[in-house]
C-alpha cells in the first residue's frame, strides 16, 4: 500500500528530515488529526491504513504551501492527494462530471478548489 | 620484442571474490610478449613485491603489467619495485581490475571478462613502452597564501615560523576576515578580537611575511615548486607608507550614504575608510564608486585635512611578479543570501536580521555600540525567536544540501550571551538536530537549555509576519508536542548557511585546483590528503574546504603549513618525464597546441629542418620539458598528428584501444 502511495505521488518519503516546515506553514493545521510532517513518516511505516481513515484529507485545503516550503522536495500536499485518491477510487467514480463544470464556475474561484472538487464535492 | 609478466592480485576478497583471478592468468598466457603470469593474494605485501622481483630476474622480464587497484593507489608502489629488481619504472602498467571491475560489477562472469579485456590493453600499451628517464627541478622557496582570514594568518605563520618567506594576498583592505566581525567565540566564550588581532599583528610584523591587502591575484603560471604568480595591487588612492591611520579623512568625508560592509551594513560609513579600529594594515581605502571626487570631480575634503599629505588620487594599480614554491588557498566564505526566504520577512523588516549580523548588533563596535537593540525602533526587545539551519540541508534550488556545521553552536552561544546581560529577554530556538560534536561542545549547548532557560523548540518555522503593534508574529511547530506554536517576538535571527566566497571558482581555474558542486575546494583524499589539492604544491586551508569552525580552522592551517614546509625543505623536486614532444617534420606551426596547453609550456622556433631532401626554415613548436605537466591536452589539439606524449603515445593508445576492441 505504501507502494502504491508513493508510485502515485511520485514522491520519495524516506527525504524528509522531520523539520516540520510543512505543519508549520499549513494554514489547516489545527483541523488536522494527522499533520503533514506526520503524512510522511507514516508512509514510510506503512500506516497507510490510518491515513485512509485520517480527517486530514478532506480538511487539507490542497493550498500547496507546504509544498512551496518544503526544503526536502518530500511535498506532503502530493502524498495527501495520493491517499485521498486511493480512498476516492475506493468508493468509486468522482462527484463531479466535467459536463458540469460550465453552469459552475464562477471567476472568483481559484482553479485548484475546482480540481479539488472533482474529488470531494458531494452535494 | 617484450618480455612481459602479468601479475593478478586477488587484493584478499575485493578483487577475487568477484574477478576469477586464475581465469585471467590464463587469458593473459597467450597474448604477444607475455612470457610469465601469476596470480597472489596481495600483491603490494613484501612477499607479492618479492615475487615479481623474482620474476623480473628469473625470467628476464622488459616489462611488466600488475592487475590490481587503481594506480592512484599503487602505481608508485610497484614501479619502486621493477625499478629494484633492475627495470625502467616506466616500464610498469597497472590495469585496474578492482575500482573498474570488482567493485562496480556483480556478476563474476562479466567482471572476470572485463579484467582480461583491461589486461590485454595494458598488455598492448607495455609492448610499445621504452624507458624513460625522471629529470629533477628545483623548489622556489617562498610561498603564497591566498586569503588572510583566520586560516590564511595561521598557516602563514606557521610556514614563516618554519623560516620560510610568504606572501599573503588578501582582496579587502584589511587581514583578519570573518573572524573580525564575530563579537564572542565558543566554546569558551572568549572576544574574537582579543584573540585574533595578536595575530594579525603577528602576522604584519613578522621578518618573513609580507602582507599584500586590497590585492588580488592575477595570473598563475608555472607548476608546484615553481609557480610564477601576477599579484594586483589595487589603488588605494592612499599612500600607505604616509597615512598614519588617524581617521580623520574617514569622520570628515562628506559621502556617508553607503553601507558599512564591516557591519554588514546595518550602519554606513564614509567613501574614504578604515574598515574597523584594529585593521592592519591601518591605512584608509577610498572606495571609487562612492568618493564625491571620482564621480564629479570636486570634493578632496580628505586631501584637506590629511596632514600626513597621504591621499593620492592619480594612485594607480600595482602588478607585481613572484615566484612561488606553493601555494596555499584560505579564501575562507560568505553568508548565503538570504532574500530568497521570503517567509521569514528578511527583506522586509529590519528586525528579521542574520545571525553574523546579530554579532556586529552584539559587538561593541559595532552600530549599537554593543547594546542588543532592535534595528527598526531602537529599542531594547523582550523576545527573541532564532531559527536554524535556513538556507542549509534542503535539495531545493534556495537551498545547500550540505550542514553548515558552526550554527548550532554560534546559536547557542547567541542565545547565552543574550540571556547573561539580558536575563530579562525570553529566547526562543526553533531547530531541526541540534548538532554538537566536538570537546567541550555538546555540555555548552546543555548549558544553554539547564542554566539559562533557553527554550529550545524542535520544529522549522512556516512564517514571520509584522503585526500591527510593529512586533514580529512567528508561526511554527513543536514536533515533540505535535503541537502549533505562535509567538510574538521583537526579533529573528536567521542562523543562515554558509557558502565558499565568490571568488574562489576563478582562483581554482588559475591553480587548475577542482572544486565541488558546492564550490568547496576539493581535498586530493578526502581521508589521508586532507589539506592537498589533487593539484600539485596547492594546499587547502579553512572553510574553503568545507564549513567548520575556528579551532578546525586553525588545526587545517597548520596541517597545510607543515606540508607546504615539507615541499619547500626539498632542494629538487622528481619531474615527470611523460612529457610532451613534437615532430619536426609534422610540425606546420599553426600554434593550436600552445593556445591548450594549460601551463604555457610550448613556445615556437624559426629552424631548419631537413624534409626528404629539401632543407627549408619552418616554424616549430617546441615543448620546455620543465612546464610540461603531461595533460596531453596538446597531442589531442595537434591538427598534423605531431604532438606526441612519452609514455602516452598515440600509437600506445591505439594499441590499447585495439586490444579492448579485439
Ligand atoms: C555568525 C557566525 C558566528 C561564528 N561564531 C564562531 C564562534 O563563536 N567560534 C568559532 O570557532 N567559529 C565561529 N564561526 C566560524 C568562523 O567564522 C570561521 O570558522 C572562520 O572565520 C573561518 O576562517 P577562514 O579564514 O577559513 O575564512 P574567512 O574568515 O572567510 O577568511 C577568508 C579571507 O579570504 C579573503 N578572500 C576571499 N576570497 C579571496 C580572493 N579571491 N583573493 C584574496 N583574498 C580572498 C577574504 O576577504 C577573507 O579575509 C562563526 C561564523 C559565523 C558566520
Ligand atoms: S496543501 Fe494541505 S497540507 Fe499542505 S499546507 Fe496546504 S492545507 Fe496544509
Ligand atoms: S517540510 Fe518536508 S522535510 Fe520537513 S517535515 Fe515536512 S515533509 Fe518532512
Ligand atoms: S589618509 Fe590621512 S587623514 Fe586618512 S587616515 Fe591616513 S593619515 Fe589620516
Ligand atoms: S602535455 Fe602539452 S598541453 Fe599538457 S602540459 Fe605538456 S605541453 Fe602543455
Amino acid at each position: 500500500m505504501s507502494e502504491n502511495i508513493i508510485r502515485i505521488s511520485g514522491i520519495n518519503p524516506r527525504q524528509c528530515m522531520k523539520c516540520g516546515k510543512c505543519s508549520a506553514t499549513c494554514p489547516a493545521f489545527d483541523e488536522m488529526d494527522v499533520h503533514p510532517h506526520q503524512f510522511a513518516s507514516m508512509v514510510v511505516e506503512g500506516r497507510v491504513d490510518e491515513l485512509l481513515a485520517s480527517e486530514t484529507l478532506w480538511k487539507c485545503l490542497s493550498c500547496f504551501a507546504c509544498v512551496e516550503r518544503c526544503p526536502r522536495s518530500v511535498e506532503p500536499a502530493k502524498l495527501i492527494e495520493a491517499v485521498r485518491d486511493c480512498v476516492i477510487r475506493q468508493k468509486g467514480g468522482s462527484y463531479l462530471s466535467p459536463d458540469d463544470i460550465p453552469e459552475k464556475l464562477d471567476s472568483e474561484l481559484p482553479q485548484q478548489a475546482l480540481m479539488a472538487a472533482f474529488r470531494k464535492y458531494r452535494k | 620484442m617484450q618480455r612481459i609478466g602479468v601479475f593478478v592480485c586477488w587484493c584478499g576478497s575485493n578483487i577475487a571474490a568477484t574477478v576469477d583471478v586464475d581465469a585471467v592468468v590464463e587469458a593473459v598466457k597467450n597474448e604477444p610478449g607475455v612470457c610469465f603470469a601469476k596470480n597472489y593474494q596481495y600483491m603490494c605485501s613484501e612477499a607479492g613485491q618479492a615475487l615479481i622481483k623474482d620474476a623480473i630476474k628469473e625470467h628476464n622480464l622488459t616489462g611488466i603489467v600488475v592487475c590490481s587497484c587503481s594506480p592512484r593507489m599503487h602505481e608508485a608502489t610497484f614501479r619502486k619495485t621493477a625499478e629494484q629488481a633492475g627495470l625502467n619504472p616506466y616500464m610498469v602498467e597497472i590495469a585496474n581490475i578492482r575500482e573498474h571491475c570488482s567493485w562496480i560489477h556483480k556478476d563474476m562472469k562479466e567482471a572476470t571478462e572485463k579484467a582480461v579485456i583491461l589486461a590485454r590493453a595494458a598488455i598492448a600499451k607495455v609492448n610499445l613502452n621504452a624507458p624513460l628517464q625522471a629529470g629533477e627541478s628545483a623548489v622556489t622557496k617562498r610561498a603564497l597564501v591566498i586569503g588572510g582570514g583566520i586560516a590564511g594568518l595561521q598557516s602563514a605563520i606557521d610556514i614563516a615560523d618554519a623560516g620560510y618567506p610568504v606572501d599573503i594576498v588578501e582582496k579587502s583592505p584589511t587581514i583578519g576576515g570573518k573572524m573580525a566581525q564575530l563579537d564572542k567565540t565558543f566554546p569558551t566564550l572568549d572576544c574574537a578580537a582579543c584573540i585574533l588581532t595578536p595575530k594579525m599583528v603577528e602576522a604584519a610584523q613578522h621578518p618573513n611575511i609580507t602582507l599584500y591587502t586590497y590585492s588580488e591575484v592575477e595570473e598563475v603560471k608555472g607548476f608546484v615548486g615553481n609557480f610564477n604568480v601576477k599579484i594586483k595591487k589595487k589603488a588605494r588612492f592612499v599612500d600607505s607608507t604616509k597615512c598614519t591611520g588617524c581617521a580623520v579623512c574617514t569622520a570628515k568625508c562628506p559621502s556617508r550614504k553607503g553601507g558599512n560592509e564591516f557591519n554588514c551594513n546595518l550602519d554606513t560609513r564614509g567613501a574614504v575608510y578604515i574598515p574597523f579600529a584594529q585593521a592592519v594594515p591601518n591605512v584608509a581605502t577610498i572606495d571609487t564608486e562612492r568618493c564625491i571626487h571620482f564621480k564629479t570631480g570636486k570634493c578632496g575634503i580628505c586631501q584637506k585635512v590629511c596632514s600626513a599629505g597621504a591621499i593620492d588620487f592619480e594612485q594607480k594599480d600595482e602588478f607585481i611578479e613572484e615566484k612561488y614554491g606553493a601555494i596555499v588557498v584560505a579564501t575562507g566564505f560568505e553568508i548565503l543570501d538570504v532574500t530568497k526566504f521570503d517567509e521569514f520577512q528578511y527583506t522586509k523588516h529590519p528586525d528579521v536580521v542574520t545571525s553574523l549580523e546579530l554579532e556586529r548588533i552584539m559587538n561593541a563596535a559595532g552600530p549599537t555600540k554593543g547594546t542588543l537593540l532592535r534595528m527598526s525602533n531602537k529599542e531594547h526587545p523582550h523576545d527573541i525567536v532564532f531559527i536554524q539551519c535556513v538556507g542549509s540541508r534542503g535539495n531545493t534550488c534556495r537551498d545547500k544540501t550540505y550542514c553548515s556545521k558552526i550554527c548550532c553552536m554560534y546559536t547557542a552561544k547567541h542565545a547565552m550571551l543574550i540571556r547573561e546581560k539580558y536575563p530579562d529577554v525570553n529566547v526562543h530556538v526553533f531547530y531541526i538536530d541540534v548538532r554538537t560534536p566536538g570537546k567541550n561542545f555538546d555540555e555548552f549547548y546543555r548549558r544553554a537549555v539547564e542554566q539559562y532557560n533557553v527554550d529550545y523548540i524542535k520544529g522549522m518555522v512556516g512564517k514571520v509576519w509584522e503585526k500591527e503593534n510593529g512586533r514580529l508574529a512567528v508561526q511554527g511547530v513543536d514536533l515533540i508536542s505535535n503541537r502549533r506554536i505562535m509567538l510574538e517576538t521583537d526579533m529573528v535571527v536567521l542562523a543562515a548557511a554558509i557558502q565558499p566566497s565568490k571568488g574562489v571558482r576563478n582562483i581554482a581555474t588559475m591553480l587548475t585546483a577542482s572544486i565541488d558542486t558546492n564550490d568547496f575546494l576539493t581535498e586530493a583524499h578526502p581521508k589521508l590528503r586532507p589539506v592537498e589539492s589533487p593539484t600539485a604544491g596547492v594546499f587547502l586551508s579553512g572553510v574553503c574546504q568545507g564549513p567548520k569552525d575556528i579551532p578546525e580552522t586553525v588545526s587545517q592551517a597548520g596541517a597545510a603549513a607543515v606540508k607546504v614546509v615539507g615541499l619547500l625543505a626539498k632542494d629538487k623536486l622528481v619531474t615527470n618525464p611523460c612529457t610532451a614532444t613534437p615532430n619536426e617534420l609534422m610540425c606546420n606551426g599553426c600554434s593550436s597546441c600552445a593556445r591548450v596547453c594549460p601551463y604555457g609550456a610550448i613556445d615556437y622556433v624559426e629552424k631548419e629542418v631537413n624534409d626528404h631532401g629539401k632543407r627549408e626554415v619552418r616554424r616549430l613548436a617546441t615543448v620546455n620539458s620543465a612546464l610540461c605537466q603531461g595533460c596531453g591536452a596538446c597531442t589531442v589539439a595537434c591538427p598534423s598528428g605531431a604532438m606526441d606524449l612519452k609514455g602516452f603515445s598515440n600509437r600506445q593508445i591505439m594499441a590499447e584501444v585495439d586490444a579492448i576492441c579485439r
